[in-house]
């Protein structure tokens, strides 16, 4: 007799498996809520459940896991309790629960989530990890990615935004999860008997029990549609103003149409930075900028322009600054942004540094220059500026001194900064116009490269510092089919990290083409 | 005390026999050593097994009623030490931590232990961290058993069997005069189930008798002659002793022997792991019914030859399935198995990963193979495997390992710890890199991102210590790190006193967060609270300049960053010798966030004024830059996409989540950052001053922005 045949007589093993859910969260989000629901949920309903977690300095912020098996509770049987495994097997996950969009795309890393047998619940808000956040461009990872992942790894794969549904109910995330797990009806219990289970554990829970009630209407609906930018807003026809109106003449007569929606974000900008006039003269730049440009391609060269002349042409100032810090809308949104209640009062204090630097910029440029040019001066009057301001922008003292500082406005024009930034826009822009007959591509992106300008003090120094390297290859490279390549390339090293290593790299790559 | 109540935790403590215990395998293990009439728990917290510490320190009510002493331990080798009460005098004890870690700390009094022996039930609970969620090196404790030859205990990972382990294991321990280690790893610590409970037992001989009338023996301590004799003992009596004993309890445990001519062995702990293997290959079914005989060691340390050879005897070949590396347990079974002159296959880390944790996928993996390759005629088609295989290959999965970030722990919100850092590396800046020693605790997550800095971490107080080489004449001066709870744990003598000994020239900074926070918030000497059953509020300061510090400056505001860069500065700099400490304290945020947050809620309800404090960056102001959080990494300091069409990348963000610890403010007011940070202050059930002042206030302002906005000639 074969062991083949000797088998065909054994008890046939019991096929019966737990039902397996794994919890991908951060530390701190509650994770260990959830996991103790779904566990008392299990024994109120007559079913054996195991929980297992890794806790300690390892969940400090970081990813985590915790992990849930269970079955039904034998009647009457003599064979004690049930052998459950204390981690996940890959490709034997029933239900995995992400409490964040990243954690679902590193449990599908994982392998836990399978096209067979996979119901994969995520929250599709996103918590920037350290390493997306450090980046001085943009470093966000791309959601669409782990979306799409998911759509192809499992089963069902339901997600919305949950973090902004607990913040809706005054409550937390896993109380949302709770409430999408019930709603996917993955587990054989119904929705009263999770409400139970929230209400036996007596903590919070009219508050979680709302956020349930979330989350369980939320997932039984289609998942949200992929964000899409915004469209910008259109240049409209008549603004109520017959200056503003006589520009936005101007733009229809001397610009070309694709560029409209973004010159008119611009002009915006730069009328709300100066007066109408300053609006004038951005229209002058990108009028000749547009002589330059090519209808067949969508005028690129115009539209990324209309971006990057206005914000620099809306340099952050002392007097900008004290400007959006003193307005009304601004007061508005702080209290929007602490939800405060209306019976509360709201008092900002600002964190301002202003350097000896800063006060030369505003002055008129002569007086400004000749301090700067005065090393025992700009030193002695330094150590009297320089240091740390706290001010109190809702005390009349304090809203009056940026009140007057905001309304130095009117002497921008004969500022040093002002007369800098200037000359640092006429050359930019005069190396595009030369760049535009040369190599269009590469004109094109040198535009873009102003993106690099930016942040206050020693950071707006380094980034005008990446400006000039990137500019400075893009004009050894100009003769290069494939300069406008390049020079995107750098740029985007440029912005991977703060002190320019990745830039440096590119800068040798380049330099041995 | 930690700022967390364990009260349900130790209402459980009190479950009486038939009563059903339900929760975590380290609380199983405490109610276990009440049931089992211990005399004294001493110990040293950190994860998996803080729990117990915990615990037990809020359970002074039921120790006291029990006549239990429960000690707070320094370090782990204070609580190894602990087991002295049980040389002498028939008490039982226990002692715990966290391994390999702490039993590298322990190894001195363990090996001293071990070689004299024990009259009194010697119990040492090891939470083994290894694997998924360890913080620590990867090690086994395993080689610590088999030095000091003290047995090691493997329970299959359920409540029942471990609290069983806890029972044999003093039974074992006084049967042959031998300290037990009981092994319990992370997930089975955590391991959520229920067992049937037993009453508590008194000591049956109390700690106030050994008081009363003092024994000696000194055949037990460890001086020659007596120290030669010990190891012929352990040998010749001792362990023969351990054997009888494990194979007339049966703690080893044999299934399904018979049902084939192949087994497996492995350690308890792997239990679990193997029938979820066998049942996946259709071997076994989820109530431990095996088709495939199992020889379960509940007792990896030492194995008994004749188990051994009786299992394999009948069998062609023997999977061993066991976690960590080297594979002490492989070799000797090879080794058994070649003096018995069996010729059973043994396969074992030739299938089985040599390192790392042996998680169920792994384990599948292994057993799988082990069918494959031996008993052929067992197997039935695996769909998991298959499963991962095509999952593996799905182009958009692939894609994800670009695209989805490492997530590390990191400094919570609001850490006090943070604008040290911050401070740290605005000085490295300016004076250039420094040579960084840390040290083990929440700081040393200075080494990641966005911080980068420190250069070793050698152990628990020891980050003065691996500075040490560092004391020569230099241009520049080396820097560590300690926290309190490395400062109290042994820093202060090995680290500090001794710098002060050598004359070391170093700047060391000690974090003092007011609790062994990384370990869970437990109180140390210096804790502020004041807390019954513990003398605290011993302050650093005073310590140091005990052991003989000249140069020492207090912080008592870590959010200070200008104040730290410059004390820093100032202790890199300065001419004066001898080592330059600095002590940098404020609260553990977790904690305080824990003890103030309902006392805030309580008096905004109660109707009194309260100010909540909370950051915010004004969103038209930032730049995109990121340079503030490039000296925070703090959760809530994030960013979001602007709508603004002009911002190409996500400005900075304060979630509502900020507690308002204002390292935020700080930096940027330090650092020359931006403008952009705000502090609001949210005035809760203002008084009718506040509002008077609020209303003249507004009057005034908003009359000023009315007035400009006319003029404004803007689009709407």
């Amino acid at each position: 007799m074969d062991s083949a045949s000797a088998l065909a007589g054994a008890p046939v093993a019991d096929l019966q498996k737990p039902i397996c859910i794994a919890i991908h969260a951060m530390g701190g989000q509650g994770g260990g809520v959830l996991a103790d629901w779904i566990v008392a949920l299990a024994e109120d309903n007559g079913w054996v459940a195991q929980s297992t977690s890794v806790p300690g300095v390892a969940q400090r912020t970081g990813a985590t896991i915790y992990y849930i098996e269970m079955l039904p509770a034998r009647l009457g049987g003599n064979r004690g309790a049930p052998v459950l495994a204390l981690t996940p097997v890959p490709g034997e996950v029933d239900v995995v629960i992400a409490a964040e969009l990243m954690e679902a795309g590193r449990a599908i890393q994982r392998n836990f989530v399978t096209p067979e047998n996979t119901t994969l619940i995520a929250s599709s808000h996103r918590s920037y990890a350290v390493v997306e956040k450090i980046v001085p461009g943009n470093g966000i990872a791309n959601a669409e990615q782990v979306l799409e992942a998911g759509r192809k790894a499992a089963k069902r794969f339901l997600y919305f935004d949950m973090a902004a549904e607990a913040e809706r109910n005054n409550s937390v995330i896993s109380a949302v999860l709770l409430g999408a797990l019930a709603g996917a009806e993955v587990l054989p219990f119904d929705r009263g008997a999770f409400e139970a289970t929230i209400r036996k554990g007596g903590v919070g829970v009219e508050t979680s029990l709302r956020a349930f009630a979330g989350g369980y209407g939320r997932i039984r609906q289609p998942p949200p549609a992929a964000d899409v930018a915004k469209p910008l807003p259109a240049l409209p026809q008549n603004s109520g103003h017959t200056a503003l109106d006589r520009l936005l003449d101007r733009v229809r007569q001397e610009l070309p149409e694709p560029a409209h929606a973004m010159v008119f974000a611009g002009l915006r900008r730069v009328v709300d930075f100066q007066d109408v006039a300053y609006g004038g003269e951005y229209l002058d730049r990108l009028a000749a900028v547009a002589t330059l440009d090519r209808a067949g391609r969508g005028f690129p060269l115009t539209v990324e322009a209309a971006r990057q002349v206005a914000v620099a042409m809306c340099y952050d100032d002392v007097i900008r600054v004290a400007d959006l810090k003193t307005r009304a809308s601004r007061f508005d949104r702080v209290r929007g942004e602490v939800d405060a209640a209306p019976d509360q009062l709201v008092y900002m204090t600002e964190f301002m540094h202003p350097r000896i630097e800063e006060v030369c910029g505003t002055l008129p440029a002569a007086l400004g220059r000749a301090i700067e040019n005065t090393p025992w001066l700009f030193k002695a009057l330094g150590r009297i500026v320089d240091r740390g301001r706290r001010v109190k922008t809702g005390t009349v003292g304090w809203f009056l001194v940026l009140y007057v500082l905001a309304g130095m406005q009117r002497f921008r024009r004969s500022t040093l900064r002002h007369g800098e930034e200037t000359a640092h826009i006429a050359a930019w822009l005069d190396l595009v116009r030369t760049m535009a007959a040369r190599n269009y591509d590469l004109a094109v992106e040198i535009v873009k490269c102003r993106r690099l300008v930016k942040g206050y003090s020693d950071t707006h120094a380094r980034g005008l510092g990446k400006f000039d390297r990137v500019v400075a290859a893009a004009q050894c490279l100009a003769d290069r089919p494939d300069a406008a390549d390049w020079v995107r390339r750098l740029r985007d090293a440029a912005l991977l990290d703060e002190e320019g290593k990745a830039l440096d790299g590119a800068l040798k790559t380049v330099a041995s083409l | 005390m930690a700022e967390r109540s364990f009260a349900r935790e130790v209402r459980d403590l009190r479950l009486g026999a038939g009563q059903e215990f339900h929760g975590e395998g380290i609380l199983a293990i405490t109610k276990a050593l009440l049931q089992c009439g211990v005399g004294y728990v001493a110990g040293y917290q950190g994860a998996p097994i803080s729990h117990l510490m915990d615990v037990l320190a809020d359970a002074q009510d039921i120790l006291g009623e029990l006549g239990v002493h429960f000690e707070t331990s320094a370090n782990e080798g204070a609580a190894a030490a602990t087991l002295a009460a049980s040389v002498p005098y028939p008490i039982r004890g226990a002692v715990t931590w966290k391994s390999t870690a702490g039993t590298n700390v322990a190894s001195d009094a363990l090996s001293n232990l071990a070689s004299g022996g024990v009259t009194g039930g010697a119990l040492i609970i090891i939470g083994e961290d290894y694997g998924e969620g360890s913080s620590i090196m990867q090690e086994r404790s395993h080689a610590f058993a088999m030095k000091s030859q003290i047995w090691l205990l493997d329970p299959r990972p359920n409540l029942p069997s471990i609290v069983k382990a806890v029972e044999d294991g003093f039974e074992l321990s006084e049967a042959s005069n031998t300290p037990v280690m009981l092994e319990v790893r992370i997930r089975a610590c955590h391991v959520h189930g229920s067992f049937v409970a037993k009453d508590n037992q008194k000591p049956a001989f109390p700690i106030s008798e050994a008081l009363a009338s003092p024994r000696r023996n000194v055949d037990r301590i460890v001086l020659p002659p007596a120290s030669f004799d010990h190891e012929q003992d352990k040998i010749k009596r001792r362990w023969p002793a351990a054997i009888d004993f494990i194979k007339q309890r049966r703690l080893n445990e044999i299934f399904a022997d018979g049902e084939q001519d192949v087994g497996i062995i492995m350690q308890g702990g792997m239990y679990n792991s193997v029938i979820r293997a066998l049942q996946l290959n259709g071997l076994a079914d989820v109530y431990g019914e095996s088709r495939v005989p199992l020889y379960v060691l509940n007792v990896t340390y030492p194995l008994v030859e004749d188990e051994i050879t009786d299992f394999c005897r009948s069998k062609r070949s023997v999977l061993i399935v066991e976690e960590g590396q080297p594979e002490f347990l492989e070799q000797n079974i090879r080794s058994i198995l070649h003096k018995a002159k069996l010729t059973t296959t043994i396969r074992g880390k030739d299938i089985l990963p040599m390192a790392g944790e042996y998680t169920g996928g792994v384990v599948l993996d292994g057993v799988r193979r082990f069918i494959e390759d031996e008993a052929g005629h067992l197997l039935v088609g695996s769909e998991v495997a298959q499963r991962v295989a095509a999952m593996r290959e799905i182009p958009e999965v692939k894609a994800l390992a670009g695209v989805v970030p490492p997530r590390p722990p990191g400094f919570c919100t609001g850490c006090p710890e943070r604008p040290i850092f911050s401070a740290m590396a605005l000085v490295e800046k300016e004076l250039g890199q420094h040579h960084i020693s840390c040290d083990i605790g929440c700081h040393l997550f200075s080494v990641l991102p966005p911080f980068n800095l420190g250069a070793t971490t050698m152990g628990y107080g020891l980050g003065q210590s691996s500075a040490a080489a560092f004391n020569v004449p230099g241009e520049k001066r080396a820097i560590s790190m300690m926290g309190d709870g490395g400062f109290w744990h042994n820093g202060l003598a090995s680290g500090i006193g001794n710098a002060v000994f050598n004359k070391a020239d170093n700047v060391i900074l000690v974090v003092d967060n007011h609790y062994a926070a990384a370990t869970g918030g437990q109180d140390v000497l210096s804790s502020r609270a004041s807390n019954p059953s513990r003398s605290t509020n011993n302050t650093i300061e005073r310590a140091v300049r005990g052991v003989g510090v000249k140069w020492v400056k207090h912080i008592k505001r870590t959010y200070d960053v200008a104040r730290m860069r410059d004390t820093l500065k100032e202790a890199l700099t300065t001419l004066q010798k001898g080592p330059k400490l600095i002590v940098a304290s404020s609260e553990c945020m977790l904690n305080k966030q824990r003890r103030e947050k309902p006392l805030f809620n309580r008096a905004v309800k109660d109707g009194k004024r309260m100010v909540r404090e909370k950051f915010g960056v004004d969103e038209d102001v930032c730049t995109g830059d990121h340079a503030c959080i490039r000296l925070s990494g703090c959760p809530s300091l994030s960013m979001k996409v602007s709508d603004d069409p002009l911002k190409e990348d996500p400005v900075a963000h304060v979630e509502s989540s900020c507690v308002g610890c204002g390292n935020c403010g700080e930096v940027a007011e330090a650092v020359v950052l931006c403008p952009s940070f705000y502090r609001a202050d949210v005035i809760y059930n203002p008084t009718k001053g506040d509002r008077f002042m609020a209303r003249v206030r507004a009057g005034v302002i908003g009359y000023l922005q009315r007035r400009r906005a006319a003029r404004r000639v803007v689009f709407a």
